[in-house]
């Protein structure tokens, strides 16, 4: 008799997805899926909407990275219009898109994995929560909910909001920066410098102890994308998209957004609205790759800030070649951020950082463009066609979860095979197949482009339909 | 007596007496008196079409609700502006602005310097109780300055009245009858194509994003329609 464990929700996550564990007759985990269940319509109903209003519409998809949107939907107007956007406008909207990259990854490792890391993974899921590591490690929880304030406060001085800001649009950025505002950010650095540096001892310190988690938290060779600079330095708001393989030799460079659509493809499994994006000339599913943290600083051969760089140095120490197990996204992100903070420190001392030139302006000079971003969980791409009146006709996103997607099902297979044997399972054990979810730190409603309320159970189904285990959270 | 004395009218406002000239508005009335009278489709410089029915009042003596905008007053008239009733009718009126069309505030241009936003806010109505009719409606943005979005539009008429009194182009008239009705350029052509004078004067006293000026993004579009008695005061000197 086979029977089907089934995981849903996956909780700390951003959005709503289910895992399911098939076993065999004898007990035996035969294939596992992630699903993302909920679908959205983005790139449906954006039609018949003029290009330039496509920023601040499309940054709804996400509350947790809006300005990821935001900023890949404006180059992709830019291209509609052709213009090269200011200078300043440009160092604005890198400044804003790290500070969110801060922002998103401080609530990815404190809010949603750190529970796992910090608190153990078998420890009592009442407690196992942001509440919980606050309490029992006071000075990280402080940490973490400080370096969310400082990536989030930054867009609010930059952008005017949190969340959905308006400020980013086709051409530039609506206003400059005030030098009172400059000054403020300026006056936070310190602190973000001295809690991330809290958070990557404590990291390396409990790491070792994750030994069998890395082992088989989709621990296991793949390609990689992500977007570098010509001088090979990491980067999240221009430059092109580089692919490598296991090995961490290069198999596609320079890859700009027009080019996107040649050389990624999208492949459909009936089981998730998520699709799963492959490099074309390996095809399906032997062109599927990983984007985001792990993948940019396996790509990547230095990160252009001094303290960042020397945090590369010993995390390309993890492996020879790229470092393969999704379990170290979690220490990338750490490395992320101290990027991030050094990054806005530089461009701040940009001498033309306060110019008052911040917006281009034109009209539509193409009837197709594309534009691609770094967000905190990879790779973004937004890519729209219009009418001569610049009005919608077709749009098409790829983002981050649905090229770590196939990742993230061989991740949860790999997991859920040592984690489940004899058709048993604790809470402890699934709650390891969903850490390796969370290593991945997917975002669902970008990625079906989430809404319902899912319920709270996890049940063990035989082949006829009959629930014979059930746990509840 | 005089004739100028006959002329003049006293009635009462919301327990206020007040006085008023022959021939003028419970509207204008009330609001020389800083008496508020929620309005939509009014628009000081412009003519009163009273086609919102968000200014409707009760007059003591009569069961029918009429809009301050279009009622002249007489001697002795007693009016209500805010009882529960009409209260109710004003937000169910907002309600069914709301439901007829395709207003989405947060990804709108005119977010937070919207009237029918504000009147909203100020009446009170947080939901729609009303189910949406979430119409399939064009958006023209031929024109290379502004764009009308008829998602956005609630019929209102003063651009059509703007542009046939104070421009003098009369591009802008509805077409259809009832729900059906939609506001349209010249004989129904592309904005881009019509005799548009391009002088912007409907996008300014549009009360909503139905129509925005093409450089306008984000949610940054106030409007500024207080040229109008300006124009016509400046008109009338000349």
């Amino acid at each position: 008799m086979t029977q089907t464990i089934t995981i849903d929700p996956v909780t700390r996550l951003e959005g709503h997805g289910k895992i399911t564990i098939q076993l065999d007759s004898q007990g035996q985990v035969e294939d596992a899926h992630f699903h993302v269940t909920q679908v959205r319509g983005f790139e449906r109903f954006s039609q018949g909407r003029p290009f330039y209003e496509m920023p601040s519409l499309m940054a709804r998809i996400c509350g947790i990275c809006p300005v990821s949107h935001l900023i890949a939907s404006a180059k992709a107007c830019e291209a509609i219009m052709s213009v090269r956007i200011p200078h300043t406008a440009a160092q604005l909207r890198r400044m804003l898109n790290l500070a969110q990259a801060v922002q998103s990854h401080a609530l990815s490792f404190f809010y949603l994995a750190s529970p796992d890391l910090l608190l153990g993974m078998e420890s009592d899921p009442k407690a196992r929560h942001i509440f919980g590591v606050v309490a029992a490690k006071p000075e990280l929880g402080r940490a973490g909910i400080a370096l969310r304030r400082f990536g989030q406060h930054i867009i609010e001085l930059l952008a005017n909001k949190r969340i959905h800001p308006g400020w980013v649009v086709p051409g530039g950025v609506t206003e400059p920066l005030d030098p009172a505002k400059r000054d403020e950010i300026l006056a936070m650095l310190p602190e973000a410098y001295a809690n991330i540096g809290l958070a990557l001892a404590a990291y390396k310190q409990i790491a070792s102890s994750f030994k069998p988690e890395i082992e088989v938290f989709a621990n296991f060779p793949s390609n990689y994308m992500s977007l570098i600079n010509e001088d090979e330095s990491i980067e999240f708001t221009d430059g092109a998209l580089r692919m490598i393989d296991a090995k961490g030799d290069i198999l596609d460079d320079g890859i700009t957004a027009s080019k996107f659509s040649e050389v990624i493809g999208e492949a459909v499994e009936p089981y998730s609205y998520t699709k799963f994006a492959y490099y074309k000339p390996l095809g399906y599913p032997q062109g599927s790759y990983r984007v985001g943290p792990l993948a940019r600083l396996n790509i990547v051969k230095s990160m252009g800030t001094p303290l960042a760089e020397k945090e590369l140095a010993e995390f390309k120490q993890l492996a020879i070649g790229p470092v393969q197990s999704s379990f170290h996204y979690h220490h990338a992100r750490l490395i992320e951020i101290l990027y991030g903070i050094e990054k806005i420190e530089q461009i701040l001392s940009d001498p033309l950082i306060l110019d008052k030139h911040v917006r281009a302006s034109a009209g539509v000079n193409r009837l197709e463009g594309a534009g691609q971003a770094e967000a905190p969980r990879g790779t973004l791409m937004h890519h729209y066609k219009v009418d001569e009146n610049g009005l919608i006709t077709w749009a098409n996103l790829v983002i981050a979860t649905g090229q770590n997607n196939n990742a993230m099902n061989l991740g949860v297979l790999q997991a859920a095979k040592e984690y489940v044997k004899d058709g048993k399972f604790t809470e402890g054990t699934l709650n390891r197949v969903e850490a390796v979810i969370r290593a991945f730190d997917p975002c669902l409603s970008c990625s079906t482009h989430a809404f319902g309320q899912m319920p709270l159970a996890i049940s063990l189904v035989n082949a006829d339909g009959e629930v014979v285990d059930q746990l509840v959270r | 007596m005089s004739e100028t004395v006959s002329n003049v009218k006293t009635l009462v406002i919301d327990e206020q007496e007040v006085s008023a000239l022959a021939g003028q508005t419970i509207l204008d009335v009330a609001r020389e008196n800083d008496i508020y009278i929620p309005t939509l489709c009014h628009l000081e410089g412009l003519s009163n079409v009273g086609a919102c029915r968000l200014c409707l009042v009760e007059i003591k003596g009569g069961n029918k609700l009429l809009p301050a905008c279009v009622t002249t007053v007489f001697e002795g008239m007693e009016v209500s502006t805010h009882t529960e009733r009409l209260q109710k009718h004003r937000r169910m009126i907002l309600e069914l602005l709301f439901a007829e069309r395709n207003h989405i505030c947060s990804v709108c241009v005119a977010n937070g310097h919207c009237e029918l936003q504000a009147l909203a806010q100020d009446q009170g109505v947080t939901h729609i109780s009303l189910p949406y009719r979430n119409p399939e409606l064009t958006v023209d943005a031929s024109l290379a300055q502004f764009t009308v979005d008829h998602n956005r539009c609630i019929l209102c008429t003063r651009c059509v009245r703007v542009c046939a009194e104070i421009e003098g182009a009369h591009v802008w008239d509805v077409m259809g009858r009832g729900i059906n009705s939609i506001v349209i350029t010249d004989l129904h052509d592309n904005w881009g194509s019509s005799s548009c004078t391009r002088c912007g004067k409907c996008v300014q006293v549009c009360p909503t994003g139905a129509l925005f000026d093409k450089s306008k993004v984000g949610s940054d579009h106030p409007k500024y329609p207080d040229f109008l008695p300006y124009l016509n005061l400046m008109r009338e000197a000349q």
